[in-house]
């Protein structure tokens, strides 16, 4: 006969089940320790390599010898590029060997060096694992890339590295005061992302005021198809043409006080007007039902079959949802219609910005070998490289030339054009990311899109939030120069 | 004598115990100590800072939110399991008609199909798992509301994940489809060793299937039960949860707020926002619950143990 406790007559007894499993629950619940078991049992740091001397060819004074490391994102743009790059690095310093990787566990890699003290000399610190820059630059764990912007550039001696950029890279790169902390190499046009041919197909224009766009989106819905669809699971992305949107209206001020946290910053009349047009398109049924179910890529997968018009974008959706964006589907991008002709800035207005971010480590070994391949990736021919194989813009003006561009790029080239120097750029998302995030995106934005509250509640709702942040002590607070 | 029996078994303990040390008490009293700092977990630099992380944790609204629901986890998701766990397994090892010619006591027809069916959920990772679901719970092109559509039912088509009072439930059903499969099995094996004799008894003095079941089946089977309640108790508070909120839903863990659980904040505090001290401080919150929810478990199971 047996008992119910099987006395370890049948090897493991339940009784030591019961045990093992409740061990299991207190190693598995707070995984945390294994993370602080890793870090910060270092900082010692490690040894700087000797800067070599400056020469009109070497303007950064990179020692020829020294090792050079550099860990790159593999995301969408992969990283083709870079090996590209890496190579011309190798060329000039015949002596280095680079030691690159690319990874997209950014974050699980990096960390950890980071506390140890012995990080690489180059990081493109980007994608889902992404260490946040706001405490990397709190913490003084990047080095100040101003040498790099006022060494000459790659391809003209005469001139500046800072004055071959795109508006916006440099500063977007500052925290408070004038170091710049982080180079965006990549440069994304946020807006407005649509079908040119379904446009054409509906007999209309782009419009430019939300009268017409709400026109525009009753014709389409006469013919069966969504106004618009969204990221819903992730609206964080609405922003992307609402922003603007909100600086059009009301102006940049209205922007940058949302951005410096502000008391009442969400209040302004410009805020109120443009929330209250995109409630519309929810209570007119102009939005892709079942959109706030939705994520990135089903509602991209849902826009390009046709289901919507217009989704709220950056540039990379070329690239990211090419295999479902039909081939004469004649992708283009618009900045946001505005109000009406009180807005405070022209039609145009669009929010353009950095991607892409790279960051040389105050600890690195290498620091002046890290800027160095940044300044070689910021030459002509490597930008043109990256734009002809990934479909994006970098932070080098120009290096369109000569090359065929996808319709999407070119439009985004074309929108530019038209903003001229109206280009804004919320700081929201690198400054704050959860506020941002899951805060404005989810639980406001989100919330209102789906109908479940008024632009009125939602606007609370944020504005609370803000201030909220505004006050938290735990998180760094920065401002617009 | 005695004291080299001692000796003897310590050092048979010494590497185990070692590794235990190092490996997972160590951790947890550095999590502690952590969480009386201000570490980012970006730069080897911290100070103390006392009591500050937890007094912020007391008064953040967000905190409160995921303790609900990982206790809503904690208390549903083995409940709902371990019954359909239970009921299944008797089904397939006891439940059956009798058949003539047959054994005694046997399952359902076709019960050693089903038995390998239940099972095959757990044969797929957890990511997987939540990225099938996550297709079906679309509510523009996913297979429920177009099987609601199918059926002529075009007018419901819920927004499933993106409705905050349903995108819980959705992620616990996710939870309940690909744990129940392992506690049939691990429940069929313990009744496998109920001897026979039992049930025939009961079938003569005429026990209908309920009646066999709650006054045979289950008390002979209660250790296993026990041991299974604790074990999905743990995989709700820890680690499967984290996964499926983490892959499914909004945000993640939202939509406003609906779905978010302790794990995931730890792993938002710690690798999103850079507040590594802040996150062990939610970690040592959840070490109180889980240690808290064994020792109710096995507090409310004790009972006189039946020898048979």
């Amino acid at each position: 006969m047996g008992s119910t406790s099987n006395h370890g007559a049948e090897g493991v007894g339940r009784r030591d089940l019961i045990k093992r499993s409740a061990a299991l629950g207190v190693v598995a619940a707070p995984g945390m320790g294994l993370l602080s078991a890793c870090a910060s049992s270092g900082g010692g740091g490690q040894k700087k390599d000797k800067a070599g001397t400056k020469t009109a060819k070497n303007p950064l004074g990179v020692n020829d010898s020294a090792g050079m490391e550099f860990v790159l994102f593999d995301g969408g743009f992969g990283k083709d590029y870079a090996e590209d790059a890496v190579k011309i690095y190798e060329k000039d310093f015949p002596k280095v060997k680079v030691k690159f990787s690319a990874t997209q566990k950014i974050q699980s890699t990096l960390q950890p060096r980071f506390n140890q003290g012995n990080p690489p000399d180059l990081i493109d610190n980007s994608g889902a694992e992404q260490m946040d820059m706001g405490v990397l630059v709190g913490k003084n764990q990047l080095s100040d890339l101003t040498p790099l912007l006022d060494a000459p550039s790659y391809d003209d001696p005469n001139k500046k590295v800072r004055d071959t950029l795109r508006p916006g890279i440099v500063e977007m790169g500052q925290f408070d005061g004038n170091p710049v902390w982080i180079f965006y190499y990549a440069y994304t046009v946020y807006g407005v992302w649509y079908s040119q041919k379904a446009l054409d197909s509906l007999d209309a224009q782009y419009p430019k005021t939300w009268d017409e766009m709400l026109a525009v989106c009753e014709k389409a819905k006469k013919k069966g198809m969504a106004g618009w669809t969204y990221a819903g699971k992730y609206p964080y992305y609405i922003p992307f043409s609402l922003y603007p949107m909100i600086g059009k209206v009301g102006g940049r001020e209205v922007l940058d006080a949302i951005d410096n946290l502000e008391p009442n910053a969400w209040k302004h009349p410009a805020v109120k007007a443009c929330f209250e047009a995109y409630y519309e398109l929810y209570k007119k049924g102009y939005i892709l039902k079942g959109t706030p179910g939705l994520d990135h890529i089903q509602s991209q997968t849902a826009w390009a079959k046709g289901e919507a018009l217009f989704i709220p974008n950056g540039s990379w959706v070329e690239n990211e949802s090419a295999n479902v964006i039909p081939k004469d589907f004649d992708l283009a991008v618009s900045a946001p219609s505005g109000i009406d002709g009180s807005d405070k800035l022209p039609f145009g207005t669009i929010w353009a910005s950095g991607g892409e971010p790279f960051i040389v480590p105050a600890k690195a070994a290498n620091p002046e070998g890290g800027m160095e391949q940044l300044r070689i990736m910021l030459s002509e021919a490597s930008s043109k490289n990256f734009t002809a194989k990934v479909k994006s813009l970098t932070a080098y003006n120009g290096g369109t030339t000569g090359i065929t561009l996808t319709p999407g790029l070119n439009s985004g080239v074309a929108a530019l054009k038209l903003a001229g120097s109206n280009v804004v750029n919320p700081r929201l998302q690198d400054w704050y990311v959860q506020l941002q995030k899951e805060k404005i995106g989810v639980s406001g934005l989100g919330e209102m899109m789906a109908g479940r509250l008024t632009p009125a509640e939602a606007i609370k709702k944020i504005q609370g939030f803000a201030d909220e942040a505004a006050k938290d002590t735990s998180i760094k607070h920065y401002k617009h120069q | 004598m005695q004291h080299g029996k001692y000796r003897f078994i310590v050092g048979f303990l010494v590497l185990p115990l070692g590794l235990y040390a190092l490996f997972v008490v160590w951790p947890f009293i550095q999590s502690i100590y952590y969480s009386f700092t201000d570490w980012t977990g970006l730069s080897p630099e911290f100070k103390m800072v006392g009591f500050d992380n937890y007094k912020r944790m007391l008064h953040d609204d967000i905190f409160w939110k995921s303790l609900q629901h990982s206790l809503l986890f904690a208390l549903v998701l083995p409940l709902v399991t371990i019954s359909l766990a239970l009921f299944f397994a008797f089904m397939i090892n006891v439940g059956g008609r009798r058949r003539k010619g047959g054994p005694v006591i046997s399952g359902v027809r076709g019960s050693s199909f089903y038995k390998i069916v239940y099972f095959f959920p757990q044969v797929l990772s957890i990511a997987i798992v939540a990225l099938l679901f996550q297709f079906a719970y679309n509510p523009d092109s996913g297979a429920i509301n177009s099987l609601l559509r199918g059926i002529g039912l075009g007018s419901v088509q819920p927004l499933w994940l993106g409705d905050p009072s349903l995108a819980l439930w959705c992620v616990m059903a996710v939870l309940v489809w690909s744990t129940t499969g392992f506690f049939v099995v691990l429940f069929s094996a313990g009744m496998a060793s109920i001897p026979a004799e039992l049930y025939e008894a009961a079938l003569l003095d005429g026990a209908g299937r309920a009646t066999t079941f709650f006054r045979v089946t289950l008390p002979l089977l209660w250790d296993t039960v026990q041991s299974g309640w604790v074990y999905m108790g743990i995989l709700a508070l820890g680690a499967e949860s984290f996964a499926v909120v983490q892959i499914m839903t909004t945000g993640p863990g939202g939509p406003d707020y609906s779905t978010t659980v302790m794990v995931l904040y730890v792993y938002q505090k710690a690798f999103r926002d850079g507040q590594a001290a802040y996150a062990t401080t939610i970690g040592v919150a959840l070490l109180v619950v889980t240690l808290a929810f064994a020792a109710i478990v096995m507090r409310l199971g004790r009972r006189e143990r039946l020898e048979f």
